[in-house]
């Protein structure tokens, strides 16, 4: 304790040394993933069982990412990915907002649907599958399908969760105040919870963009998960490992993005009080 | 309306005796007929047969120990809660729900903590579609409460004395008939707490006002009330009904006539606290919205 005493000066440079000493360690990581990788791609390299799989390696990869990014390859791989995704997210929070608002407005409703949704929530959204196909007549159908039954539970529970945690006496002061039920969903629900709606949205599309790879397996011939399909099957394995650099890099950006979204909607300020 | 009072400390202190040209009361005129409440059928009552008048622009203060059934009575007049037996008439009309004509502070002052200062106090406004009155309202409300400086600053940002002047901003703002106070002062310390008593019942008398606090603190009411209605718990009755005598100056403390009204009032509250229940406690919950 006597030490930090004697030591403001430092103690006042934390925060600007822990950014950057942020930033390093996260270059650290990521020169430690790209040694494991290029170590694997050594060992195949060598090994003259596996030596088919050399492409694989970041050398091979990284070359064949900078190809595919430059004839634009990359872009018409990820964007029906990107579509099929938002469509799914668009669907889920449609359904998954306003239920979770009742379900956390009314605990009769959150009494009933408790069960049967955490039953369901616990289902992979890729057992659907089979159904999904027989369901919808496009195959797009079927995936945006899949994608919405994986990221519904997480923007609904979230939902829930930030409508019950609404402090009640805002509700009474507006009613007070001459309130009527829209501008109670609008002036004091919908703000309220927004954060809580971002951060199931976050957690949605990760499991969104897990599910997508393997849904797009299905029938279609565009998209991210088919071109990792049709890498496999062509024996491709440069522009397969590259894909699936796009898959990560794709990935880490939306959740990043909506990361800041998160950021801003949340309405929790330090205080000095 | 004119308003050109300041609530500086400079001029709060000085000439409160000065004659005011006091606007005719705008304020509500309140009766409480037979009222009596019961939070569940077979619970104990919490307010018993009470009938009393409030003529528009009184400050009237509900005094008693917790459990008496004060709060419980302020929210029957804001029409948040609605009495087992009896009725609460405003103006001539019975109430039914609540009204931005006769507005509630609570202790909290539970400003939303995604608005602006100005956002919190507009709201009054935007609930009752007069959103074209916002732009000049809602200053002349701010400097009123000593926050024009503060209009565009989060709500968060502020201390609670400010915040809870915040909230007496957005009572004030849709232009009420009655403010209701619900001990709103208890959380601040001692110096906020009687700057905001003093200004409230300023504000009040100012705008011709009906305004109706409950308090606890003997000191407060002989400070804010013209008129003292002392509660006996178990059931809740009126158990005197006492009207302070002070001048604005007396009332800010410290001289004989103070400390006089202060005992005199602290006796009957005494008494109404030792007087004998007749039913078993009962919560007081308010949860319902």
């Amino acid at each position: 304790m006597s030490d930090a005493v004697q030591l403001p000066s430092t103690i006042l440079r934390i925060p600007r040394l822990g950014s950057a000493r942020s930033l390093m360690n996260a270059l650290i990581g990521i020169a430690a993933l790209l040694g494991v990788w290029w170590f694997g791609g050594f060992i195949v390299e060598n090994d003259p069982d596996l030596y088919a799989f050399a492409d694989f390696a970041p050398a091979p990869t990284l070359e064949r990412l900078w190809e595919m990014i430059v004839s634009g390859e990359v872009l018409t791989m990820s964007g029906p990915s990107l579509e099929r995704v938002g469509l799914g997210l668009l669907f889920a929070a449609a359904f998954g907002v306003p239920v979770g608002i009742l379900i956390g407005r009314a605990p009769r409703i959150h009494e009933v649907t408790n069960v049967p949704f955490q039953f369901l929530r616990m289902i992979s959204p890729l057992s659907w599958m089979p159904i999904a196909v027989m369901a919808f007549d496009t195959w797009d159908g079927a995936i945006v399908f899949l994608i919405a039954m994986a990221a519904v539970w997480p923007i609904l529970f979230s939902t829930a969760a930030g409508v019950r945690r609404i402090d009640p006496a805002w509700l009474k002061v507006a009613r007070n105040l001459g309130a009527r039920p829209l501008h109670l969903l609008g002036t004091v629900i919908l703000p309220a919870i927004a954060v809580d709606v971002m951060q199931g949205i976050r957690l949605a599309l990760g499991v969104a963009w897990v599910v997508l790879v393997p849904a797009e397996y299905l029938g279609v011939t565009s998209g991210l998960g088919f071109a990792i399909n049709d890498a496999r099957d062509t024996l491709d394995y440069s522009r397969l490992a590259a894909t699936v650099v796009v898959i990560g890099v794709i990935g880490f950006a939306l959740d990043a993005a909506i990361g800041q979204l998160v950021k801003k909607f949340n309405w929790v300020r330090a205080t000095a009080h | 309306m004119a308003m050109t009072l300041t609530l500086s400390d400079s001029a709060a202190q000085g000439t409160q005796d000065a004659p005011r040209r006091r606007p005719a009361p705008v304020g509500a005129h309140v009766a409480i007929k037979g009222l009596s409440h019961a939070y569940r059928r077979h619970d104990g009552k919490v307010l018993d047969g009470i009938d009393f008048e409030i003529k528009a622009g009184e400050v009237v203060a509900l005094l008693g120990r917790s459990g008496c059934g004060k709060s419980t009575l302020l929210h029957m007049l804001s029409g948040l809660t609605h009495p087992s037996e009896g009725e609460v008439v405003i103006n001539g009309n019975t109430i039914r729900e609540p009204s931005p004509k006769w507005v509630m502070m609570f202790q909290a002052p539970s400003l939303f903590p995604w608005m602006t200062v100005a956002q919190n106090a507009a709201l009054g406004l935007k609930f009752t579609r007069r959103n074209d009155q916002i732009a000049k309202r809602i200053p002349e409300i701010l400097d009123l409460v000593d926050l024009g400086a503060f209009a565009d600053r989060n709500a968060q940002e502020l201390s609670g004395g400010q915040q809870q002047r915040v909230a007496l901003a957005r009572s004030l703002a849709p232009k009420p008939e009655m403010l209701l106070l619900d001990e709103p002062f208890s959380a601040l310390d001692a110096f906020t707490r009687r700057n905001l008593q003093r200004d409230v019942r300023q504000i009040a008398r100012d705008l011709g006002l009906t305004l109706v606090l409950v308090t606890h603190d003997v000191g407060e009411a002989v400070r804010m009330a013209d008129r003292v209605i002392v509660l006996k718990a178990n059931p809740g009755r009126v158990f005197e009904d006492t009207v302070i005598t002070l001048s604005e100056e007396e009332r800010s403390g410290g001289s004989d006539e103070f400390q006089a009204e202060h005992s005199r009032l602290m006796n009957i509250y005494s008494q109404a606290a030792d007087a004998p229940g007749e039913a078993t406690e009962t919560t007081n919950d308010f949860t319902q919205i």
